[in-house]
């Protein structure tokens, strides 16, 4: 069975035209799926175990089954926000397969019925955002986009819609507000987009890596699809790896592959005559791991099982060079600064948590800090209207639980230079 | 008039509610959508928000927000009160819903600024390769320099060129000191920067990424 769905022969030149795409057998599924009835559709889509890759890994197909049927104007929003940190897959996706995308997208649509799509794109992709605009507009020229796509009867727009900076509108909900022109602050759920989303309309919003794997599982069909990777994490998984790797970059594997064998295997593993100290399996937000965990399959039950999550599927190395409160520190600051506002245990949390560890790495906290700090993130996990605050609060609250030590040492060792340094002052 | 952030105390301690303290023009009024028979909107600029607005449902012009927001800024170098006027005259908005949409994000600037943006990103996968001290190399080139604007900013998306930066948008890395200098040249001297280290030329990592599959 292949491990290489949506990446194969990626570098391929001119793939982002449509004629290369098309020479490989692009579009080709979307013919097949055209042809095929919507529910038997929606049930490939199931019955392939697709999850959700944007960070929450909800399964697809259930996602797009329960939209209304009937008349309404329903809407596909396509989530390229991609900004948490760690994370960029769906950069490549978009850049080098811009018309994969654009099939799935227009497969996704035909499937829930809706007529209107749109690209949510974060404002930094520029050079994505315009081979987008390319492809869709050959798209268009085909006929696989706007009215009557290839004869079916079937109507569907897609525009790309760019955004300006903020990790907010990766959140689905705030991605709406957005996309409608406002401030991007996430909306109480329920009701959730499958029943008003967009304009208030019934909404099906996908990640870029979720849609653009719609034409394999049809190609393949859902039993094929669903034997790749192991249970309930089918199908390959692009896995960004960063941070201190010798080789970082985005690698597709089929899920259930060893957490080792993709750090060291893939990425190169650390520098010469470092150790990994920790890392994030899922993006800044996702719980931390040790080095005691890298024989873990990396699949959805496995992180879910050791505490944390698979998340967007970006792995940050972090080796024993670095110091755990410089992490900490990075990651609270992010999400002080990408906080929307809205609710105040993330407002005030992040913030808060900030300043905690401020005083920490200048040697001014003291050990009960720490425990405060620890307090603070249980109480901002399941107390804001989006998870923006626990995608800070459960990495730091595991950073505290797991480095505890390391965080009181670094504590008494600025103390103790901060004093020598005022004593030689006295004495010199 | 630009509010003074010292006169409201409510946030003084640090947290953030993005743009609640960034200026606004208090001298007109931000209620009233502006008429179009006394707001004088460039053609061009009239028919570049108007074609943004096409792309979205009729009734739905104000999904144009951020379009018509970039199109100012692309024209006059930040999203002037003057530019959101006009804008906010095409859109049928009022000023103070474009202002409120500006202060929200990160790269739309509500404040006069350089017009080459140098985005150096300072988040945890860069830091861990030695982004912080490139901020300060870029910080201590540009001293002086008048038309660049250097900044930290968060993940961009582009870990696996770490430390990185975003030129006007185009992605280079990964940088070392030694770059800082050329590509401040570069800028000056209107050229593309670091042809070498741009993103958009890089292979795939993924070694099965370049071979066709059976
Ligand atoms: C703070 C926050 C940021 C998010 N950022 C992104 C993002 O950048 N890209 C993305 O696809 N999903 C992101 N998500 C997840 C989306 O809310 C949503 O679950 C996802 O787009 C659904 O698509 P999927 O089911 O295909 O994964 C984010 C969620 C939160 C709470
Ligand atoms: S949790 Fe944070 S980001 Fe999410 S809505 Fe509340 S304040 Fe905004
Ligand atoms: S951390 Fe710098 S691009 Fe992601």
């Amino acid at each position: 069975m292949t491990d290489h769905l949506l990446f194969s022969n990626i570098d391929e030149p001119g793939l982002r035209t449509i004629d290369v795409y098309e020479r490989r057998g692009g579009y080709g599924s979307l013919r097949k799926a055209l042809a095929t009835p919507r529910e038997e559709l929606i049930e490939t889509l199931k019955g392939s175990g697709l999850r959700g890759r944007g960070g929450a890994g909800f399964p697809m197909g259930l996602k797009a089954s329960f939209l209304p049927k009937g008349d309404m104007q329903k809407y596909v929003v396509v989530n390229a926000d991609e900004s948490e940190p760690g994370t960029f897959k769906d950069r490549e996706l978009m850049q080098k397969n811009p018309h994969q995308l654009i099939e799935g997208i227009v497969i996704a649509a035909y499937a829930v019925d809706a007529t209107i799509s749109f690209i949510y794109i974060r404002g930094e992709y520029v050079h994505q955002a315009d081979v987008l605009e390319a492809a869709i507009a050959e798209a268009y020229e085909r006929g696989y986009l706007g009215e009557n796509v290839l004869g079916s009867g079937f109507t569907l727009s897609l525009a790309v819609h760019r955004g300006a900076g903020a990790y907010i509108c990766g959140e689905e909900t705030g991605l709406l507000d957005s996309l409608e022109g406002k401030r991007g602050n996430p909306r109480l759920k329920p009701p959730f987009p499958a029943n008003q989303g967009l304009f208030q309309g019934p909404t099906l919003i996908n990640n870029v890596e979720t849609l653009s794997t719609l034409p394999h599982i049809v190609e393949l069909g859902s039993e094929r699809y669903a034997e790749i990777g192991v249970q309930n994490s089918a199908g390959t998984k692009l896995i960004s790896v960063s941070g201190q790797v010798r080789n970082p970059g985005n690698f597709e594997i089929e899920l259930g592959m060893s957490s080792r064998e993709i750090i060291f295997g893939l990425a190169g593993g650390t520098f010469e005559g470092r150790e990994i100290k920790l890392w994030f399996p899922g993006g800044s937000s996702s719980p931390v791991l040790t080095k005691d965990d890298l024989d873990l399959p990396y699949d959805f039950d496995t992180m879910a099982k050791a505490g944390t999550m698979l998340g967007s599927g970006a792995i940050i190395v972090v080796d024993d060079s670095t110091s755990v409160v410089d992490v900490a520190l990075k990651v609270a600051t992010f999400y002080a600064h990408e906080s929307c506002g809205k609710c105040t245990p993330c407002r005030e949390g992040t913030s808060w948590t900030r300043k905690m560890l401020t005083r920490v790495k200048d040697g001014s906290a003291t050990p009960m800090d720490l425990d405060i700090m620890a307090s603070v993130q249980e109480r901002i996990i399941g107390n804001c209207l989006c998870v923006l605050g626990d995608a800070m609060a459960m990495p730091i609250g595991s950073m505290i639980a797991k480095f505890r030590g390391e965080f009181e040492d670094h504590i008494e060792r600025v103390r103790a230079e901060q004093e020598r340094a005022i004593l030689a002052g006295v004495s010199g | 008039m630009a509010i003074d952030p010292t006169d409201v105390p409510r946030f003084a301690h640090g947290s953030r509610i993005p743009g609640w303290d960034e200026s606004a023009d208090l001298e007109k009024s931000p209620l009233e959508v502006p008429d179009p028979a006394t707001t004088h909107v460039p053609d061009d600029l009239r028919a570049e928000i108007e074609a943004h607005v096409a792309k979205y449902p009729p009734d739905h012009s104000r999904s144009a927000t951020i379009p018509a927001l970039w199109a100012i800024q692309r024209r006059y170098g930040w999203c002037t009160p003057e530019g959101i006027e006009q804008a906010a005259c095409v859109l049928r908005l009022t000023p103070a819903e474009l202002s409120a949409v500006a202060t929200f994000y990160d790269m739309l600037d509500t404040s006069p600024t350089e017009r080459n943006r140098v985005y150096v990103c300072t988040n945890i996968s860069c830091s861990l390769r030695g982004a912080d001290e490139l901020l300060e190399t870029f910080r201590e080139h540009a001293e002086g320099e008048p038309d660049v604007h250097v900044r930290g900013f968060e993940c961009l998306g582009a870990c696996d060129i770490a430390p990185m930066a975003s030129v006007n948008g185009t992605y280079v890395g990964p940088l070392d000191a030694d770059d800082v200098p050329t590509l401040l040249r570069q800028l000056r001297d209107g050229e593309e920067p670091l042809p070498e280290k741009q993103l958009a030329r890089r292979p795939s990592a993924d070694p099965k990424a370049r071979e066709p599959q059976s």
